[in-house]
């Protein structure tokens, strides 16, 4: 580097770099919630729903899922899994858990009650309705 | 070794390397689990291997990052740090509360765990390396401050370097993101949304400026190269981190909810975090070139290059392979994802540890280096854990490449599962990389304890 550009030279060029990216990073921000409510599919996160995401929290699935491809890599992405699967499915699915298939992949048995289990449903429909710019690129996730 | 107190910087560097141990142990069990899925169910499911593996990473780089500020901050600010026993007591506070959370992960249900442990006061827990249980965040919060207001009063009645005051404004950083694992809507896309304050805003932001000062000070200590020249290089590198790396956080927001913009902001900005990395490995090597001495700690310089190129390859460009949103619409969420979290952590965060580790453990065991047996050692174990991991990352990469194509873009597109069918041979050879990271980290405990023969012993410090 020149003798022309100095240490001082550097650090204004972070102090003040650094500070201009991150309020434009909070103005993006304010903008960003202020568009939300146009696409995160606020209005349908019903009372249910918002139980659901807790025992989806409290399961810890994301461990092992993916949520709009957040997560795990080691089991189905669960963003479109209402969309891909259906409610009936997602609950014959818990219940049969493990298979015990040999040599397979196991998923937990969480013994949900029909109540936790609705509303884990309910968490995973208003997940699918949330507007992700048309991603999965297909149905499989 | 100039101050006493540096000293403390030691257990730091021992409980770092025993849970990097751990971190490893439980990465082959999941590795296993990959290709046969049933290993150890249900003693420890899948979920519960990922956490205990995650959460170590980032409990054994942080117990790194405070080793090295105890070591560092003393020797730049010229005196004693303000507190010892603070950091002593900090230092067991920390150890016992991972222990016990880990030893909670793996004892208890997970739903249990958060039951006893408060979650329902305030619901933090269940999210992507932010698992801890609500005592533990709090526990961190304290750990930290604790820690920061010994080496901000160490730096204050001291000498103010650039060094100091960088790897000071990234540790505040890191614990002021870390707040931001308390804030958990119950609106999906908020909650993922603010999740990456903490995440991104750690590993490609503050987390920079700790690696940034870490490595300059390494580099001033063993190439003798003028401190001036080292800080403006420092001060450029972790500029150009921040101004890319804070918008660059937008490629987190392609697919979760966020406004569609965000695909540019995210695009354009993380598209230029590979520079710093470049500059970085520049740096490293330029500074090595220039230096005018030959420190007698070859394995600490090989570790510091190491760092340069391994960051810029794992975290650049792996990181640049699937951040552009046309490419990342394929690859969000795959293997791909997998490949590049290997080599980055590994290559910035694990490597700068071992850099300030190999560099600062001699002189507290009272030499300027160890042993060429030792350091023959030490190499050896830098290049087997460094290669299986490039080996880790192609194979991952592979797989990531062929369940993209297999999932998403073929014409009868398979189904998860059956993709991963597919891959398994990816998984074998993984799990063989693996393996050889597990011998060379062996190797590298190994090399502490190798004396050498007395007639080649290293100039006594």
């Amino acid at each position: 580097m020149s003798s022309s550009f100095t240490k001082s030279t550097a650090r204004n060029i972070f102090y003040g770099g650094s500070v201009f990216f991150f309020l434009l990073f909070l103005g993006l921000t304010f903008d960003t919630m202020n568009t939300l409510p146009k696409r995160d599919n606020s209005a349908n996160l019903t009372e249910s729903a918002i139980r659901g995401k807790k025992i989806w929290e409290t399961r810890n699935c994301i461990g092992c899922h993916t949520l709009l491809g957040e997560g795990a890599y080691f089991a189905p992405e669960l963003g479109n899994v209402y969309k891909r699967r259906g409610p009936d499915f997602i609950r014959a699915w818990m219940a049969a858990q493990p298979t015990g298939a040999p040599g397979r992949r196991q998923m937990p048995q969480f013994n949900l009650n029909e109540k936790e289990m609705n509303d884990l449903v309910e968490f995973l429909k208003y997940s699918s309705e949330i507007n992700t710019n048309n991603w999965p690129p297909n149905i499989e996730g | 070794m100039q101050y006493k107190s540096q000293a403390v910087a030691k257990p730091y560097f021992i409980a770092a390397i025993a849970l990097f141990v751990g971190q490893i142990l439980f990465g082959l069990i999941m590795g296993l689990q990959y290709i046969i899925g049933d290993f150890l169910f249900p003693l420890i499911p899948f979920n519960v291997a990922r956490m205990v593996h995650t959460n170590l990473l980032i409990v054994w780089l942080l117990f790194g990052f405070m080793g090295a500020a105890y070591y560092l901050i003393p020797e730049e600010s010229e005196r004693e740090l303000h507190s010892p026993k603070l950091a002593m007591l900090m230092f067991w506070v920390f150890l016992v509360a991972g222990a016990l959370t880990v030893v909670g992960y793996l004892a208890v249900p997970y739903a249990s765990l958060a039951k006893i442990t408060g979650n329902d006061l305030l619901e933090t827990m269940g999210r992507e390396f932010l698992e801890q249980p609500l005592p533990t965040k709090v526990g961190i919060v304290i750990v930290a401050l604790v820690f920061l207001f010994n080496i901000s009063m160490t730096v204050l009645r001291g000498r103010k370097t650039s060094i100091s005051l960088v790897m000071l404004a990234g540790l505040w950083g890191l614990a002021l993101f870390f707040l931001f694992s308390f804030i958990n809507p119950s609106n999906l896309v908020k909650d993922k949304f603010y999740w990456w304050w903490v995440v991104h805003l750690w590993v490609e932001g503050v987390w920079e400026l700790i690696l940034g000062a870490m490595l300059a000070f390494v580099l001033i200590k063993v190439t003798g190269v003028d401190r001036e020249v080292i800080e403006k290089w420092l001060y450029s590198i972790i500029a150009m981190s921040l101004i890319t790396g804070i918008i660059g956080t937008g490629h987190h927001y392609f697919w979760i909810g966020a406004p569609a913009y965000w695909q540019w902001w995210g695009s354009v900005f993380s598209a230029l975090e590979p520079i710093p990395f470049f500059m970085m490995t520049v740096f490293a090597f330029n500074m090595v070139n220039r230096r005018r001495r030959d420190h007698p700690n070859r394995a600490a310089v090989l570790w510091a290059l190491g760092t340069g190129v391994m960051a810029f390859l794992g975290a650049g460009v792996w990181g640049f392979l699937h951040t552009l949103s046309p490419v990342n619409y394929y690859t969000h969420g795959t293997q791909i994802t997998a490949a590049h979290g290997h080599m980055a952590f590994y290559g910035a965060y694990a490597m700068v540890v071992m850099t300030m580790i190999s560099y600062t453990m001699p002189l507290m065991r009272g030499r300027q280096a160890n042993s060429n047996k030792s350091q023959v050692v030490e190499m050896w174990s830098f290049w087997l854990m460094t290669v299986s991991m490039v080996f880790i990352t192609l194979f991952l990469t592979a797989a990531g490449v062929l369940q993209v194509w297999l999932q998403r873009i073929a014409t009868t597109p398979l189904s998860f599962m059956e993709t991963q069918d597919q891959i398994a041979i990816f998984y074998w050879l993984r799990l063989a990389s693996g393996v050889v990271f597990m011998i060379g980290l062996g190797l590298y405990i190994f090399s502490f304890f190798v004396s050498g023969n007395k007639d080649d012993k290293v100039a006594e410090a």
